[in-house]
Formats: C-alpha cells, structure tokens, sequence
C-alpha cells in the first residue's frame, strides 16, 4: 500500500505503580484499545477514541490519554486532518462518514457577543427576591386579542387562539432518533425534558412504546422517509415537526444501515428488519413553499387542528426568506438548525463546510420576519451548538423564542463528543445499540442529570436577564440592545443587527 | 342510510370535519357530491366506512388513512394515499403526481394514468404491503426509493415499449411490475430486470382481478399478458459509498 498507516491519533499510558489489573478498562472498551496478556493489561492506543470511558471506570486513577503528537512535517496549510483524509480517499474512494458536529476551528459569534448588565441609573433585578418570567409559549400568537363583554359583566375572549406548547423554560431537546441513539438514551432525555417542563422531539425514528408514557413532552418528527409515521404517531405527539434540513448536513437526507435496524429498531420505524432507512434530501410530496404548506396544513388537518407544526430547516445562505416563505405556510413555529449542529453520522464534507451559523442566520430570520410584519405569527427556535445557557440567553437576544439543545443534553448524560456516533461502540450507552452498552447507560440517574442542567441554565439565564434589567423572557426576545459585539467586523454587526462594544 | 353532503363551496376543514363526526357517529355509506378540489379529504380517518367522491378533489386524498374504502367519479390531484396506512382508494380516472407516497399499508387503483413519482417510497412492514394498480401509464421516477409493497402498471391499450425514464432509482425493497417491454435504459441507479416466475404471477394475479371488478375490465388477457419485474439490485445501495473518518 502507498500510503501505508497514519500514525496514532491518541496515546493511552498506564501507571503500572498505580494499575492493580482489575480489568475494568478492558472491560469498558468496545474499541479494543486494552486487552490481557496472561496476567497483564496491555494497551493498543491506535484503536483509541478518547471517548474516555477507561479513564473514568479506573478506580485507581491509572490511566491518562494525551493526543498524540502529529509527526508530519508542520504546514499551516496541510494539517494533519487534511493529509489524513486524502490518505483515506485514495485507499477507498470513498465518502467519508464523520459524527458530531463541525470540527473547523471557526470562531463561535455567540463568543464575540457580549451581554449587558445593569449599574445605577436603571438597577439590575434580583432574582432571588423578584418573579422572574422564564415560561415560554410556542406556537402562533394572535396579532390583536378582541373582548366581548357579557350581560353580567364579565369579559369574554372572542379571539381564537390556536394550540401552542408550555415551556417552563426557554429550553427544549432537539431531535434525535431511536436508531440514531439507544433507547435507555432517549427515555433519559424524556424523563429529563419531562422533569424540567419541557419538551424533546422523536428524531425521524417513529416513537418506542417504552416513550408512551412521555408522549406529553414529545414533537413527533415527520422526515422525507416519513420512518414509523402514522395517524396514532401523530396524534401522541405533543406537536409535530417536518424536517426539512439538519445543521449537521444541509440538503442532504438521512441515512440509517440496515445493520442497525434490529427488531426494535424495525418497530418503532416501521420497515423490515435490516432493512436500509433511507430518507432522501426532499420530501416528495414538497416542491415549493405552496406544497410544505399543503403538508403543514395535512397534518393539521390529520390531527384536527390540536397539534402546533413546526418546520425544522438548515441555516444556509438565504436562510430568511425560506423562513418567511415557512411563516405563511400555517406553520407554527420554525426551526432553524445551524452549522454547528451534531448528528450521529453525515458526509465529513458536509458536516464540516456546508451551512451557516446559528446566530447569525437567527438574527437575519428575526428581522426578516419583522420587517414584513409576521414576526408574530409564527415562532423561531434556534439549535446547532448551543453550549450553555449564555448561548442559550444570546439567541434569545438576537431574536429565538426558544433553542433545542442536542449534544449539550448528551454531555450531561456522559458522552464525551468523540464523534465516533457512526461506529454503534459508544461506550456510555448512548449512540448504540448492542444490548451491553445500552445498558450501561441508567435512564433514571441520566434523565436526573439532564434535568439538572436545564434547571441549572434556565436559573442561569434568569440571573443574565436579572443583570440586564429584564424580567421577563419576551422582553429579553430579539432585544439586541443587550448585546454588543468584540472583534466582530462591520458587515457581521450589519447581519446581526448589534452595536459594537462601547457604543 | 346513506349519508349525502354536498360540498359545494365548502372549505376542506368543515367538509373534513362534517365526514369525521359522521365516521363518529357510526355512519359506514357517505356520498359526498360536487367535490371541487377540496384536498385533505379522509385525511387520517380510521375506520370501516366507505365514502364515494363525486367530482375531483384535490391533493393528498385519504392522507394517513387507516380503514376507509374511498371512491372518486373522477380525476384526481396529486398524491392520493400520501403516507397511508391502510384501505383502499379507487380512482374513477387520472391522478396526478406522487400518488401512494410512502403509503404503509392499503391499496390504491387508478383507472387512466397517473403522474410524476407514483408509487415514491413505498415501503412495507409485517402485514402491511401496500400496493398502487394502475390501469394507464405512469411518467418517470415510478417506484423511485421504494422500500417495500407493489406497482402494478397494466398500460391498456399501450403496447410499445415503457419509455419513462428514472424507474426506481434508489429501489431498496418491494417490486414494480409494468406490463410489456421496458426500455432498459429507463431503469435507474440500484434498480434490476428479475425473473418473472409463477409464483410471481400468482402475487399479482389476484390485484389484476380487483382492478377489473372495479373498472369493467376483462382480467384474461391481462393475467396472461407478460410483465417486467423490477426489483432492487440489492437491499443496500448504499453500502459501498462511504467510508468512516
């Protein structure tokens, strides 16, 4: 062969003073990074992720991991990352398949973005003492409420208002799939979004009977391959989404191997066990604004009107005037997913250089929206990369009703983003499916920690909005005058609608 | 009894909402006459009841239906038996594009033609095998990404070569059957001629009957007549196109 093997990509070294041979690295490692010879543990670093695993079950502390120093000559053009890849191609000829999100070192805006706080003339709030309003409706809003008043006095609403979900936090859990994610990983997130009074959405994988139970907290997924959709489906769900596009790989569909579609798996998708799920880029059935709203309005029509429909779409390039193409569509709420989203498995290619950033396609969507006057009939939701709740607080800033979190919600669970979600081995039980590694993930203990981190960020963002002089969370929606950018360049200022620091 | 509502001027939510509460209320014979284009009709309606259409109507007709047997006197719009998970639709006439998208389960017969992607993402699981029969002919991407279930494509009164190109492309499970030859450049990416035996014949044999009672037709020539199956080239083609990071 040519190319010959790339060196290592990690080094995992044992403390033998401090190692007493348990085993439980062996044990833990579907990767067969260590193995015993005789009475001994040796390590084979090339087959390392850094998923961490062994590291965390060691009870003595014996194991490190270093990523391994890149022995190429050094070149700021050809990295290691790039050499690799090609090395890769020219043995296969292949597409190469990557998990998580965007890996480019492009600066994340939401870090540029500064929010403000109060000092004398207009003093901040203290949450501690003062209600705060953190509870978040989705869904459209009328644009004007009409009264009527009755014989004895009492005041009628005479406008109808049309479903909307109740969020007792600006923070849901985006859409990943049971096929995508083990089910003990998709119950923990249920019980989690369902412990913080929020909602979670199915993914394209059809919905388990074990999730019955937290049918309340779910938006049911309708994808092109429409996988495990049916009128009972759509009427569980508390609201249903149409995928259109994914952060991870706009424009293009899904992909599930038929080796992972196993007998559950074939259930809850509703096709042949082993069978590929393919869900190809375009619905069929959508051609045009005009026929997303036919199906929008098919499935509120399936459902009797009782469900709000969101549309989940990619931020790409004219990301805002598809989003109020959506707006006019009867949809109720769109989703815009950014460059930085994650997702089990997408085209390297795609995941790395395709799409645009959360917040500025947020941004661009917002005022869109208002500038032609349907801001408010429809909701925005913002996802892709959102870290933690001064992300969550500035997309509100620039303009979201609400964010999905996906990888933040998996952290909090135990995944260590080593991005091999594709290969079916994670070892905390979360992007598989083998029966011994999905145990290993506890759905009480982990949906505890999910909703632990969505209280925790959700009194976080309400100490931010305390400090900026706001109490309630739609005066906190599209208010860039709390924000101010550094080290931001004109024209990003000009896309996102922000002042520069000190003006 | 057999109730009659007339749909003249009616939007397709109160004519939607005047056929469920009848559904509801234990009707099982529901006539509704002068359909002008309403869509969503017997959209995710369960139950056995049979409703007869009279006049076109218009998109995504018997949508997530489960149960109901649906009539049109007439033409229809595109995608009749969008995501259907059970029943029959019989179509009096043409239909336009994308008829039986991703339908789950049921059948659905189309007297004359039908449009673009007929038959698109079919797919099958345990008992439900959904079929499309068309009596006419189809344009291109017929059963394209289909993942299970049958189209049946008798072409009465055409006997020249199927000349619509895209045939299946993406086909990963279930089989298009189309009377006659096939132009074999007009299959697509991952779809394949297969073998034509008995035991084929006899799967749709009994559809080819069902088709004829339905529409006046004799069944002899049309069972005798020879077909060309096509089927997947393998149930995963996508396996060979990547390669992991």
């Amino acid at each position: 062969m040519a190319v010959g093997s790339v060196p290592l990509r990690y080094r995992i070294t044992i403390d033998r003073d401090r190692c007493m041979e348990c085993g439980r690295c062996v044990e833990n490692c579907p990767y067969g990074t260590f193995r015993w010879e005789g009475d001994r543990i040796v390590v084979d670093s090339r087959n390392c992720t850094a998923c961490h695993r062994c590291i965390a079950m060691c009870p003595r502390d014996a194991i490190s991991l270093a990523e391994y120093p890149c022995d190429y000559r050094s070149h700021p053009l050809w990295t290691r990352d790039a050499r690799e890849a090609i090395y890769n191609q020219a043995r296969s000829g292949k597409i190469i398949l990557a998990g998580m999100g965007n890996v480019q070192p492009l600066p994340p805006i939401f870090d540029s973005l500064l929010l403000d706080a109060c000092q004398v003339t207009n003093p901040s709030i203290d949450p501690l003492r003062e209600p705060m309003e953190l509870r978040t409706y989705i869904g459209k809003k009328p644009s004007k409420l009409e009264f009527s008043r009755t014989p004895d006095g009492d005041v009628d609403l005479r406008t109808e208002l049309t479903p909307n979900l109740m969020l007792e936090t600006p923070i849901m859990i985006g859409h990943m799939s049971y096929g995508a994610i083990s089910l003990n990983a998709q119950l923990a997130l249920a019980k989690g979004a369902h412990g913080a009074g929020t909602f979670l959405g199915t993914g394209e994988g059809g919905m388990h009977p074990a999730i019955f139970p937290y049918q309340d907290n779910m938006i049911v997924q309708v994808a092109s391959g429409r996988f495990g959709v049916d009128v009972d489906y759509l009427n569980r769900g508390a609201a249903i989404e149409i995928k259109i596009g994914q952060g991870a790989k706009p424009g293009i569909g899904g992909h599930l191997p038929g080796e992972k579609v196993c007998a559950d798996v074939s259930c809850t998708r509703m096709i042949p066990m082993g069978s590929d799920a393919i869900s190809p880029a375009p619905h069929h059935d959508i051609y045009s604004i005009e026929d997303l709203a036919q199906l929008v309005r098919s499935l509120k029509e399936a459902t009797e009107w009782k469900k709000p429909v969101f549309v989940k779409i990619a931020a790409v390039h004219n990301v805002a005037a598809i989003a109020a193409g959506i707006a006019r569509s009867s949809a109720d709420a769109v989703v815009v997913d950014g460059f930085r989203g994650g997702t089990g498995a997408a085209p390297k290619v795609f995941r790395d250089h395709v799409g645009i950033p959360i917040e500025a396609a947020i941004s661009a969507v917002d005022q869109k929206l208002r500038n032609q006057g349907v801001r408010n009939e429809i909701s925005v939701v913002a996802s892709g990369g959102i870290r933690n709740a001064a992300d969550v607080t500035k997309a509100i800033a620039l303009g979201a009703d609400a964010v999905y979190i996906g990888t933040a919600a998996l952290v909090a669970m135990g995944c260590r983003v080593c991005g091999n979600c594709y290969r079916g081995l994670c070892p905390w039980g979360i992007a598989t499916q083998r029966p011994d590694l999905v145990a290993r993930l506890d759905p009480e203990k982990e949906g505890e920690h999910v909703a632990n981190l969505i209280h925790a960020w959700t009194m976080e963002v309400s100490e931010l909005m305390g400090a900026a002089g706001i109490n309630a969370i739609e005066s906190l929606r599209g208010n860039r005058d709390r924000l101010r950018g550094y080290l931001l360049d004109e024209g990003m200022l000009k896309v996102l609608d922000v002042k520069p620091v000190g003006a | 009894m057999v109730l009659r509502i007339d749909a003249t001027g009616l939007h397709y939510t109160p004519l939607n909402r005047q056929v469920r509460a009848a559904v509801r209320d234990g009707e099982t014979e529901i006539v509704i006459d002068n359909v002008l284009g309403q869509r969503f009709i017997a959209d995710g309606l369960c139950g056995e009841v049979r409703i007869t259409v009279n006049g076109v109507p218009g998109g995504d007709l018997g949508m997530f239906m489960r149960g109901p047997t649906v009539i049109v006197n007439g033409n229809a719009d595109h995608a009749p038996g969008n995501t259907m998970d059970g029943g029959t639709i019989i179509i009096h006439g043409s239909a336009g594009d994308a008829v039986a998208h991703s339908m789950r389960g049921g059948r659905v017969f189309v007297r004359d033609d039908i449009g673009y992607r007929g038959g698109i993402h079919m797919k099958e699981y345990e008992e439900k095998r959904p079929c499309l029969v068309v009596g006419g002919s189809a344009r291109s991407y017929l059963g394209e990404y289909m993942a299970g279930g049958i189209v049946l494509l008798l072409r009465l009164g055409d006997t020249g070569p199927f000349v619509e190109r895209g045939i299946a492309s993406g086909i990963h499970g279930g089989e298009v059957y189309i009377r006659g030859e096939v132009d074999p450049g007009c299959l697509a990416i991952g779809a394949k001629v297969l073998p034509l035996d008995e035991e084929r014949r006899a799967r749709i044999r009994p559809l080819i009957e069902e088709f004829c009672r339905y529409f006046g037709e004799d069944p002899a020539p049309l069972i005798a007549a020879d077909y060309t199956r096509i089927g997947p080239a393998s149930a995963r083609p996508f396996a060979g196109k990547y390669v992991w990071e």
